[in-house]
């Protein structure tokens, strides 16, 4: 018995099972020389082009590049690189339809020729013997080569192999009917496939080399073998003409007998298999410098008058290739790029041709009919006898059409090369090889999905134990909290206490509950736009980058100082606003949205205000001030509540102008979600549904009130001053924010100056006034100061703020004296300053470590306030539900807070930004109030309902975006 | 411009179902032909008889199915099915005979399963296994060749005997096939079956008059027939030289062995095959593609074990002919045979 190799130079042929043999249709086209095509309008280069990752993009659009020029470099695994088919500009780059089955996009770029077709600077090389190994494959790489039979393999990889190479093989066998593009090139151009085959054999030193050609190529033939004669390792085998003896596995059957072990390569058994219009590209960049930048294509089919083979640049548009060559389509024409038995049809002509493509395939419908409908199987196994693989199709169709996966498996379905054998003989005309890319990847996705679950599953142990941990760390962290000083807790109970007699007080639990109904009306109504809130969640990222920011700020200069981290909180509180404002530059354009919302409250030409409504905003201020200074100072509080106790009978109308406070509120929001990318609508409507309960309850305060048309006014004023904040806001944009600071207290001054002397002219304290804008200025300062900073030390910002705080606290203390004193707004107040402090606490508990002295300082600071609120709500005899209200509020933000408590560390930012939008209109609106008289309790009580549909809006939002 | 969007290939072989029908069909003329000559056109009035039964048959079943009723129909399959019915059956069967045959084999054997492809049994093998046993004398009644009649039966008396199930002359089928000499005709099969069954031997048995040098006369003509229907039929690919060549060559083995071992009981294999259905049985019955094997190593062992049965069941059997009984024995066991006959896919276990 001869060897193997023996009887391969013996000339012996083996074949494989099956195989077809359709119409030929090969003289269509293989009757003329290859031309040329004329240079395209338009080029379009998808950067992936082959099997492996794309390159990186080494050009811009609008550049001018030089044909041959390379676009992308390779990158990363089986990468390869594109390069300029022809000298001209890029006008763009983006994704378009890519030459495949599916035509998805795929980033390409558009190349529009200059016409001069100019070669950028080429370096050929006269002999390879002069290249060391690595230099002749980089060379192979840089010019972009990739198998050009049809798969796209990266050239380079294979002629690279490790594994030692017996058999070269040069497929020419080109076995798919219609198709002449290699038998062309091989016949005019076989001296350069030898040259590259010559290149090959020096980087693989194959045993021998076998060229397979169908025998119904005899030109081809004559042509190899008179190209390679002078070299005896290079064999040129005419083998029998059968589909699909082309296929890499088939001809590797026929040419050596051997067969390619399943689910492995040819390199597996010493075989490689080259094209060979990949060796005449390899010849050409190597001998010519040129990389792989135009190949041969077929253009062929009934529909084509001149059928034939063309050069056809990388990139040029079919539509290009079907004009050139004369196209008349038919009625439902198809555009197969490829072959008939593999070849896929195209959606449009406005595909490119790529490295891969050898044929353009239009034929009429009488050569090529379409397919008609599927019967049933008759298991007359025509296409077992026909398969090359010796697969059993029809048992492979029955399991894909019953989904049995393991069945599939066990019948060697991914053995299957889809060559179209089976489907071609089939009698029933069923889709098999369909059936068959269908049943592979819903295999492949199930396999993934495996993959996926395991990994899902690894991660969920993960994150239990993480979880697990965490509880642990919680508990620990508590019961550190609890060891600590016991006076919180006393504080606590007192606080209980304060509240209950509150409410007892009361007896009218209603106005409570019907604020809690009303909150949670609103938070079902707000669940259903909850989903979608990503332009929240982006904002929130902001936030939270902000937090983390502060958290290094505090864990950087944290003290035991319990006056600080509260002032930290502040701190953190303005500059989370600061931020938002800064990121936000349409802040201006809130000044147009405001205004509008202004003139919709009932009478805007009315010009008196109410300075009650001041009154109440200053003291929700005050309180803010209070909890920033009370550290800094503990008798401060009550002096705070006593200023609260100045406070005149508020009016209804101030009710009407926190819901236009809220209204415009929802109007900035949208507007800024209308700013942001896509989804702005949910945000839109999320802040609207929030604000509408709010108005509301406003209704039937304006209904008693009987509609106080200087609300109109007030809210206008409202307006105005965020619109000026905000374009402050957005002058300073960065670096200087010194002049903010100016601006804020100048613009804090006339409103002083209104306090002043609205003094003289209201029956109300008018002082209170003058006590809102000491706020407003000292806020104004800190905010500057805060901004100035903007790193480690807080300290002076601290002291800052206390010197803030105090002169408001000295304004408040005469006023005292001197005013109508309605206690129970004190009430209010302090349930404020309580709810606020409790938030604070909260705030400072998620921070690591030093949340414990934080909460105990927090919650301190609203001990006193309570304390006052107490003999408030005993003296006072007018309206308690007021106290209910500052109830409903207080439990509405420790609710709040706790919740943002829960949801990991980062999220205080929010909070601080919250709490002190809420505070902010109230502030502003202090001002222009002050002028007027009359205020009333339920303006408070809409207050409340406010932060606490606020609060509650918050917390959806957050739970919507739980990241657990 | 809209292109039309078409999976691969795009080229088909224009083989279609109803052409391999129409092939299969038309290989049996010749057969059919041979059968009307030796015995009467009985058999073209059982196969229209048999046509227009099939025809209502699946219309009304594909109906009830709520499958469309004349693509199917045009495929050809119950048409197929009718003809190896039709000339299975004695000719001069009555013609309730045939549409009970026809009723079951197209409505049970083939629609119940699901209809073509999907049907586990030959549909004809299955309904003249019905008939057989449900009708053993009007199945039996092979009147002899027409040479060996006293007088041929006139084609409006066949006709009468298959509907009124007597002549002209008022005689029944009985009366008609019993010859000249007073005894009733039996098929060769039957008659070798019954003289070794008497302890005659089979050369005594086949010097009956109905025997020639091999078998019985017209008998082993029609089989010729079949033959040369049946080599068309590989040559035009319609199906596979396995299942018929590997089921002749076991029959003649196995009747070779057997005459050898006791060739005074035993047929020859010449006999065996050239009598009754087997020509008909190898290249017609056996090879029905739906529920026959599939894999050629199964095709082998299928038609094999066919092969095998027809012999047992005519030597050792109640029956004089098998291959009914043996092709569905084998149909049931095609699902065992193909999952053991996998062929070795490319690649797998390959020398390396």
């Amino acid at each position: 018995m001869d060897t193997l190799l023996e009887q391969i130079e013996l000339g012996t042929l083996w074949q494989f099972p099956g195989g077809i043999h359709p119409p030929q249709q090969k003289t269509l086209s293989n009757d003329k020389p290859i031309a040329r095509l004329a240079l395209p309008s338009k080029l379009v280069l998808p950067l992936k082009q082959h099997i492996g990752a794309n390159g990186q993009l080494i050009v811009n659009k609008g550049q001018h590049v030089l044909k041959g020029q390379a676009l992308t470099q390779p990158s990363g695994n089986w990468s390869l690189p594109i390069h300029a088919p022809t000298s001209g500009e890029i006008t763009d780059i983006a994704p378009m339809p890519s030459a495949h089955p599916s035509a998805l996009p795929e980033l390409s770029i558009i190349l529009t020729p200059d016409g001069k077709d100019t070669w950028t600077e080429l370096t050929p090389v006269t002999s390879i013997e002069q290249l060391s190994h690595q230099a002749l494959i980089d060379l192979i790489h840089n010019a972009g080569i990739a198998g050009m039979g049809g798969a796209g393999f990266p050239t380079y990889i294979k002629a690279d192999s490790q594994r030692p190479v017996e058999f070269l093989i040069v497929n020419g066998v080109e076995c798919e009917p219609y198709i002449t593009a290699d038998d062309m090139l091989m016949r005019e151009h076989a001296e350069q496939i030898v040259q590259g085959i010559e290149i090959m054999q020096h980087l693989l030193t194959p045993t021998i080399t076998l060229i397979g050609i169908e025998d119904n190529k005899p030109e081809a033939v004559d042509a190899l073998q008179n190209a390679s004669k002078h070299n005896p390792n290079i064999i040129v085998r005419a083998i029998p003409t059968i589909y699909p003896s082309g296929g890499e596995k088939q001809l590797i059957k026929v040419l050596t007998s051997q067969e390619v072990p399943s689910g492995g390569i040819p390199a597996d058994i010493g075989v490689l298999v080259q094209n060979v219009g990949t060796l005449f590209a390899v010849s050409e960049a190597v001998f010519k410098g040129k990389p792989l930048i135009e190949r041969v294509v077929t253009v062929t089919g009934s529909t084509i008058t001149d059928a034939r083979n063309v050069w056809a640049l990388i990139g040029t548009e079919i539509k290009h290739l079907l004009d050139s060559q004369g196209f008349e389509p038919v009625e439902a024409q198809r555009v197969v790029m490829g072959g008939p038995m593999m070849g896929f049809t195209l959606p449009t002509v406005r595909i490119p041709v790529v490295k891969t493509t050898n044929c353009i395939l239009a034929p009429d419908n009488s050569e090529l009919a379409h397919a008609g409908e599927e019967k049933a199987c008759i298991r007359c196994s025509a296409c077992a006898d026909v398969c090359p693989q010796t697969l059993l199709p029809q048992q492979l169709q029955w399991f894909a059409k019953g989904k049995e996966y393991d069945k599939l498996e066990s019948y060697n379905l991914f053995d299957c090369i889809e060559c179209g054998a089976c489907s071609y003989v089939c009698p029933s005309e069923i889709p098999l090889v369909q059936y068959y890319r269908v049943a592979k990847a819903e295999i492949r996705e199930q396999k993934i999905e495996q993959i996926n679950a395991e990994r899902a599953k690894v991660r969920f142990e993960a994150r239990k134990a993480r979880l697990e941990q965490e509880q642990e760390e919680r508990k620990n962290r508590h019961s550190r909290t609890s060891s600590r000083p016991a006076k919180p807790a006393a504080e606590k109970a007192k606080v209980a206490d304060a509240l209950s007699r509150v409410t007892q007080k009361q007896g009218e639990k209603s106005a409570v509950q019907a604020a809690i109904e009303r909150a949670k009306a609103k938070k079902m109504a707000d669940g259903s736009v909850q989903p979608d809130n990503s332009e929240m969640m982006q904002e929130r990222e902001k936030r939270k980058e902000q937090a983390r920011q502060y958290k290094a700020q505090k864990q950087h200069d944290d003290t035991p100082n319990d006056s600080k981290s509260a002032v930290a909180a502040a701190i953190a509180r303005a500059k989370a606003k600061k931020a938002a404002k800064l990121s936000d530059d349409q802040a201006i354009a809130d000044l147009d949205t405001t205004k509008p919302c202004a003139s919709e409250t009932p009478s805007p030409d009315e010009t008196k205000a109410d300075p009650r409504k001041a009154a109440v905003a200053a003291a929700i201020a005050r309180a803010k001030a209070k909890k920033a200074a009370k550290p800094s100072d503990g008798n401060v509080p009550e002096e705070v509540s006593e200023t609260a106790k100045t406070h005149s009978d508020t009016d209804p109308r101030k009710a009407a102008v926190a819901a236009a406070i809220e209204r415009a509120k929802a109007k900035k929001a949208a507007k800024l979600a209308q700013e942001q990318g896509s989804d702005e609508a949910p945000h839109v409507n999320n802040p609207e549904s929030g604000s509408k309960p709010e108005l509301d309850t406003a209704d039937p305060v304006n209904t008693e009130a009987d509609a106080d048309p200087r609300k109109a006014a007030v809210a206008a004023a409202i307006a105005r001053a965020k619109a000026k904040k905000a374009a402050k806001l957005a002058q300073e944009q960065g670096s200087d924010e010194a002049p903010i600071a100016n601006n804020a207290e100048s613009g804090s001054k006339p409103e002083l100056d209104t306090a002043d002397s609205v003094n003289t002219e209201a029956d109300a304290d008018p002082r209170k006034a003058a006590v809102a804008a000491a706020i407003a200025r000292a806020k104004a300062k800190k905010a500057a100061k805060l901004a100035q900073e903007q790193g480690s030390d807080e300290a002076p910002i601290a002291n800052n703020a206390e010197s803030g705080s105090k002169p408001e606290l000295d304004t408040a203390d005469p006023v005292t004296t001197e005013a109508d004193a309605d206690p129970r707004k004190a009430a209010v107040a302090a349930a404020i300053a309580r709810a606020k402090a409790k938030k604070a606490a909260k705030l400072a508990q998620e921070q690591g470590h030093d949340e414990a002295p934080l909460a105990n300082n927090a919650e301190s600071g609203s001990k006193p306030e309570l304390d006052t609120g107490d003999p408030v709500s005993t003296e006072a005899d007018v309206d308690p539900r007021k106290a209910a209200v500052a109830a409903a509020i207080a439990r509405a933000k420790a609710k709040k807070a706790a919740k943002l408590a829960q949801e990991q560390g980062s999220d205080e930012a929010p909070l601080a930004n919250n709490a002190e939008s809420v505070s902010k209109p109230e502030l502003d609106t202090g001002d222009p109030v002050s002028t007027e008289a009359n205020v009333d309790p339920r303006k408070a009580a809409v207050a409340a309902a406010i932060a606490r549909a606020k609060a509650k809006k918050k917390r959806k939002e957050q739970e919507g975006n739980d990241p657990s | 411009m809209k292109l039309t969007m078409a999976s691969s290939p795009h080229n088909h072989s224009q083989k279609s179902v109803s052409t391999l029908m129409i092939t299969v069909m038309c290989a049996c003329i010749p057969g059919i032909l041979t059968q009307a000559y030796f015995f009467g056109f009985g058999v073209l009035i059982q196969l229209i008889i048999a046509l227009v039964t099939a025809t209502l048959v699946e219309a009304v079943i594909l109906k009830l199915r709520n499958k469309p009723i004349l693509s199917t129909l045009n495929d050809g399959s119950a048409w197929l099915t009718a003809v190896l019915l039709a000339i299975s059956i004695p000719p001069l069967a009555p013609w309730w005979i045939t549409v009970i045959g026809i009723v079951f084999a197209i409505g049970m054997v083939k629609q119940l399963y699901g209809g073509l492809g999907f049907n586990i049994f030959n549909p004809a093998m299955g309904a003249y296994v019905l008939l057989l046993i449900s009708f053993p004398v009007q199945m039996t009644s092979w009147i002899p060749v027409e040479q060996l009649l006293g007088a041929p039966i006139a084609l409006t008396d066949q006709f009468s005997l298959i509907f009124t199930h007597t002549n002209s002359a008022g005689l029944t089928l009985d009366n008609v096939r019993t010859s000249i000499d007073g005894t009733t005709m039996a098929t060769p099969l039957d008659a070798v079956k019954t003289a070794v069954s008497q302890s005659f031997t089979v050369s005594e048995a086949m010097k009956g008059a109905q025997f020639s040098d091999y078998a019985g006369i017209g008998w082993q003509w029609v089989n010729v027939a079949y033959l040369l229907g049946g080599i068309y039929l590989i040559k035009t690919k319609v199906i596979n030289w396995h299942i018929p060549v590997s089921l002749i060559a076991t029959l003649a083995i196995c009747s070779a062995i057997g005459y050898i071992v006791s060739p005074g009981t035993q047929a020859g294999s010449m006999f065996h095959l050239f009598s009754g259905a087997t020509m008909l049985g190898a290249f017609f019955i056996a090879t029905d593609p739906v529920s026959a094997c599939t894999t050629n190593k199964g095709r082998l062992i299928f038609g094999a074990a066919i092969g095998l049965l027809i012999y047992l069941i005519r030597h050792f059997g109640g029956y004089p002919d098998a291959v009914a009984f043996a092709v569905l024995l084998m149909n049931m066991a095609v699902p065992l045979i193909e999952h053991y006959t996998q062929p070795r896919t490319y690649g797998h276990g390959a020398k390396k």
